[in-house]
């Protein structure tokens, strides 16, 4: 092999998948692009664009239909062996050894790999040290929080120091922590040995990070370039509506998603970010109140911005999305204001201590985000919220009541969606809907009327007779959603509903709970994306059981703000919180 | 009243949920019909305690007209198959080493002489008693035939012994071991379904996150232990009803009883197993070990169940656990319907026992929906 040569050749990759009783459905439709020594290469797209399926065909875990992947100079069918020996890929779950320690499964892997014995104890110094997962060698694989995991399976994958590191969405669940971290241990690994990496991501700042990045879309490419490139692409299409003091930048986030000529309109650092069809601010006008906005001025653009573009302008026809139509009347709560209430929750698990103090208000029409890390802790408050958890100590109220005491009536005012997909897999999508519909009391005309609303609020028509576990990512979400709106609740509990989401669909989602928040439902969301921070009302951020702060996303990000950086996002406020650069803040801050 | 009602639409969207999500599962609807039909044939025809073609040889040191007379009874009985005539100790013990026998008949050479002259005499039966069970009932044939040989001679010559014991077996007159096993199928069989339909009911919606999901609607867990237990009621039911019809038809076994005892037994022993499984089900975090504990649970039950072995013959500490084991009722109570002619009054003593067993069992279990929990 010539040193010049790409060490990942993909070329006119074809692969179909046939599927039961169905048209054979086609994952990869002639894909080229190659990943040179050195090289970081990001491979982007929506859920079911073909990255799982590009990413196996190159590790030669699949044979392609048509084309080839070529892999350090062999061919990815007929030398599977020698290019396995040479290269490491680290899928979606990673298989670590649950039951086995950290220590065991760098050794397992190790063996595997037949790295030779005298080259370990180096080899396992610097992983470990890289991963800071040193002080937890002998703790059970298990044991660790997600973050960690994901950094130990890293670890594994880079044992043997291959040539080249296939990554499918190594950071799908983890924290910024420790992303920020995985990164940077992937950046170490290349400067230091030079080998190339291929990494599917949903995570559009990381794939900024890369050195190019590859866009599929539905088994095509649909660009590749350096980030600067894309954002090349989209200057003058990027603003940014800052909203006057007193409107909720919600309120007119809410107005410019689905307008015509508008691609994406999302909120950050406290602004409105749009990214327009023109290059210009023109289509914005009348779409929301001039009262509401201060100013609009153009931004730099991002390659989230050109992403979204790109997507805007292959598919036309989610581009007229309605808002929309939200539950019609909602019978007022107790005049009690505040509709969820909890004061020192205490939550312990034998000797260790998962929830310590934690105390927060939520009112109604309010969206509350519980923010953090994996293993901070958010799960478990939100298990105790729901009533699915006894807490060991403190105070929870919902609409008044502890939701582990009271009957059924209370319960039928809440919705709630899980953390992992929790619908019935073998039931079609109708009759999981039916299921949840009875469960809470619908039945008759009422019953068929709101699944007919689910099926066509949450485009899942054309599934409806399909099993929901065999519904692909995204409609899963939407069905899950559904389910647990049917019954139009006063109050939303959503665990990590965006968790393995891309990121079209993500702001699907935020679109709709925002519609629904805005017409009165008390919404109660965990989420480990930063950003998404943005659309909640007020958040409460928690590290290790332990509360970071409480406020608005205005207040959050006022703690990190400095002269180094005047304009923190909730990103870096969190960082700065969780590293301890910020002081949380004080009590009587508090709302 | 309204909420009654309301409650009583949700136990119906549970129930329904139940049936529709186990007949959609092409593997479930195979575990409800396939293995009772095959358990039925393997059990009904293998588990016998009857020796049929028994395999034995014979030492004849004696060659006399007597030796063949008494050794073609041997020959002749259905019970028993010659595998050969030996004419050494040392092949009689390689014969039984390597299990080429049963058992080995040895007739001395004396035999014939002492018979004839009215001096006792003997037929030495060597045993193969690595199967205890299997070389006492053999031993059990030979003493029969040996004592006809006896009863024959003695006629010709002196006055018919004057003590004779009569065998007239009740409720199952020639003994057939298939009687006994068959009759009590229907439940045996059954609670390995029910057990895996039920055990499996909860962990796997533990496991998949959609318990959370009941918890937190409005089910309260009476109403989810309703909903869990019915279909597997029903299923169990349905292959009760049908083993025990087949144990009639196909193996003709009497029914001599009443069916609605029989109905009632089958339900209240369903509702017992039901529980049982409920509360696995409910201990076990994941479908493995739910899976695991049923059978945990289902050997000793099927043992001291009395469905092979006699209860009586176990120690009595043993005796006593048997009393919680639900198998144990209902095996009783068949072999009583089937063969005695048992009708409601007269097993009501082997029904309460599973009501305070599908009691205790579904209330622990609708505890633990909600506290096993972290």
């Amino acid at each position: 092999m010539n040193p010049a040569d790409p060490i990942l050749a993909i070329q006119d990759l074809h692969k179909s998948f046939a599927g039961k009783a169905k048209a054979p459905v086609a994952a990869l439709r002639g894909v080229s692009f190659a990943v040179q020594p050195r090289e970081v290469v990001g491979l982007v797209g929506p859920d079911g664009a073909g990255k799982t399926t590009l990413m196996r065909l190159a590790a030669g875990l699949l044979v392609p239909d048509q084309g080839s992947a070529t892999v350090l100079g062999l061919d990815s069918v007929r030398d599977t062996l020698l290019i396995q020996g040479r290269v490491s890929y680290m899928p979606q779950k990673f298989g670590l050894y649950q039951d086995l320690t950290c220590q065991e499964n760098l050794d397992l892997y190790a063996d595997l790999q037949s790295v030779e014995l005298a080259a370990r104890p180096a080899r396992y110094t610097r992983l470990l040290e890289m991963t800071g997962l040193a002080p937890f060698s002998d703790r059970l694989a298990g044991h660790l929080s997600g973050g960690m995991k994901q950094k130990l399976g890293l670890a594994c994958a880079l044992v043997k120091s291959p040539e080249l590191l296939l990554l499918d969405e190594p950071t799908v669940g983890v924290d910024p922590v420790s992303r920020r971290e995985l990164w940077r241990i992937v950046g170490e690994m290349v400067a230091s040995e030079g080998l190339g990496v291929l990494a599917a991501t949903a995570y559009l700042d990381e794939a900024e990070k890369c050195q190019r990045v590859v866009v599929l879309h539905e088994g095509l490419k649909l660009a590749e370039g350096e980030p600067a490139m894309f954002r090349e692409q989209v200057r003058g299409h990027s603003f940014a509506v800052v909203p006057t003091s007193g409107t909720r930048p919600r309120s007119i986030q809410a107005r410019l998603v689905g307008q015509p000529g508008v691609v994406d309109a999302t909120i950050r650092g406290g602004r409105v970010r749009v990214v327009t069809e023109g290059a210009s601010p023109q289509v914005m006008e009348g779409t929301f109140p001039a009262g509401m906005a201060a100013e609009i001025r153009p931004v730099e653009p991002t390659f989230e911005d050109a992403f979204m573009k790109l997507q805007a302008d292959t598919q036309d026809a989610t581009a007229a999305r309605t808002a929309p139509s939200p539950a019609a009347s909602h019978s007022p709560l107790p005049a009690s204001d505040s509709v969820v209430h909890t004061r020192g929750l205490v939550k312990r698990f034998g000797s260790f201590t998962a929830v310590s103090d934690i105390g927060f208000d939520v009112h109604q029409g309010e969206i509350f985000g519980l923010l953090g890390p994996n293993g901070a802790g958010k799960s478990t408050t939100f298990r105790m919220l729901c009533g699915l958890s006894k807490a060991t100590a403190g105070e929870v109220r919902v609409a008044g009541r502890d939701l582990r005491r009271t009957g059924s009536y209370a319960r039928q005012r809440l919705g709630y969606m899980a953390q992992q997909f929790s619908l019935y897999g073998q039931l079609s999508v109708t009759e999981n809907l039916r299921f949840f519909g009875r469960a809470y009391g619908l039945s008759g005309k009422r019953l068929r009327t709101r699944i007919e609303w689910a099926l066509a609020e949450f485009e899942l028509a054309a599934h409806r007779d399909d099993s929901a576990g065999l519904l692909p990512g995204g409609y899963k979400q939407r069905l899950a959603m559904a389910a647990s709106l049917l019954h139009e609740p006063d109050i939303l509990f959503l665990d990590e509903p965006t968790s393995g989401v891309d990121p079209l669909a993500r702001r699907d989602f935020w679109r709709r709970i925002n519609a629904f928040a805005e017409s009165g439902v008390t919404v109660v969301v965990t989420t480990h994306f930063m950003e998404e921070a943005e659309y909640c009302d007020r958040m409460l951020i928690m590290s290790q059981g332990r509360e970071l702060a409480t406020g608005t996303p205005q207040e959050i990000r006022d703690l990190a703000r400095t002269a180094v950086h005047p304009d923190p996002t909730i990103e870096d406020a969190f960082i700065a919180l969780a590293e301890g650069t910020a002081k949380p803040s004080a009590p009587e801050a508090k709302p | 009243m309204h909420a009654f009602l309301s409650s009583l639409a949700r136990i119906r969207t549970l129930i329904l949920k139940e049936f529709l999500t186990l007949l959609k599962d092409p593997k479930t609807r195979f575990l409800v019909i396939g293995p009772p039909i095959v358990q039925f044939f393997v059990f009904g025809y293998a588990a016998t305690f009857d020796l049929d073609r028994v395999r034995y040889a014979v030492v004849d040191e004696c060659r006399s007209p007597e030796s063949r007379e008494l050794l073609s009874r041997f020959a002749g009985s259905p019970t028993f198959r010659l595998v050969g005539e030996l004419d050494s100790n040392q092949a009689v013990e390689d014969l039984i080493d390597r299990q080429g026998a049963r058992l080995v008949l040895h007739v001395p050479p004396t035999f014939s002489r002492d018979l004839l002259a009215g001096r006792p005499t003997q037929l030495q039966v060597i045993l193969d008693g690595r199967n205890s069970n299997v070389a006492g009932i053999a031993l059990g044939y030979v003493n029969a035939i040996v004592a006809q040989y006896n009863a024959e001679r003695a006629t010709g010559i002196v006055a018919a012994p004057s003590l004779q014991a009569v065998g007239r077996a009740w409720f199952n007159e020639n003994l057939r071991s298939r009687w006994f096993i068959v009759s009590a199928l229907g439940g045996e069989i059954t609670a390995v379904v029910v057990l895996l339909l039920t055990g499996l009911s909860v962990s796997r919606e533990r496991e998949f996150g959609t318990f959370d999901q009941l918890l937190v609607a409005p089910f309260s867990p009476p109403e989810i232990l309703i909903g869990k237990a019915v279909p597997p009621l029903v299923f169990g039911m349905m292959d009760g009803l049908l083993l025990s019809t087949a144990a009639v038809l196909w193996y003709g076994v009497p029914f001599r009883g009443s069916i609605l005892a029989l109905l009632t037994v089958l339900a209240l022993f369903m509702v017992s197993v039901v529980g049982v499984g409920l509360f696995i089900s409910s201990l076990s975090s994941t479908m493995q070990q739910s899976l695991l504990g049923t059978f945990i649970f289902l050997m000793p039950a099927i043992i001291l169940s009395g469905f092979t072995t006699p209860i009586e013959n176990m120690p009595g500490w043993l005796q006593i656990a048997t009393y919680a084991n639900p198998l144990r009722y209902v095996v009783g109570a068949c072999r009583e319907i089937f063969l005695h002619g048992a009708t409601l009054p007269m097993v009501r003593p082997l029904l309460w026992p599973m009501v305070v067993i599908a009691g205790t069992a579904l209330s622990a279990a609708g505890w633990l929906f909600r506290h096993r929990m972290e």
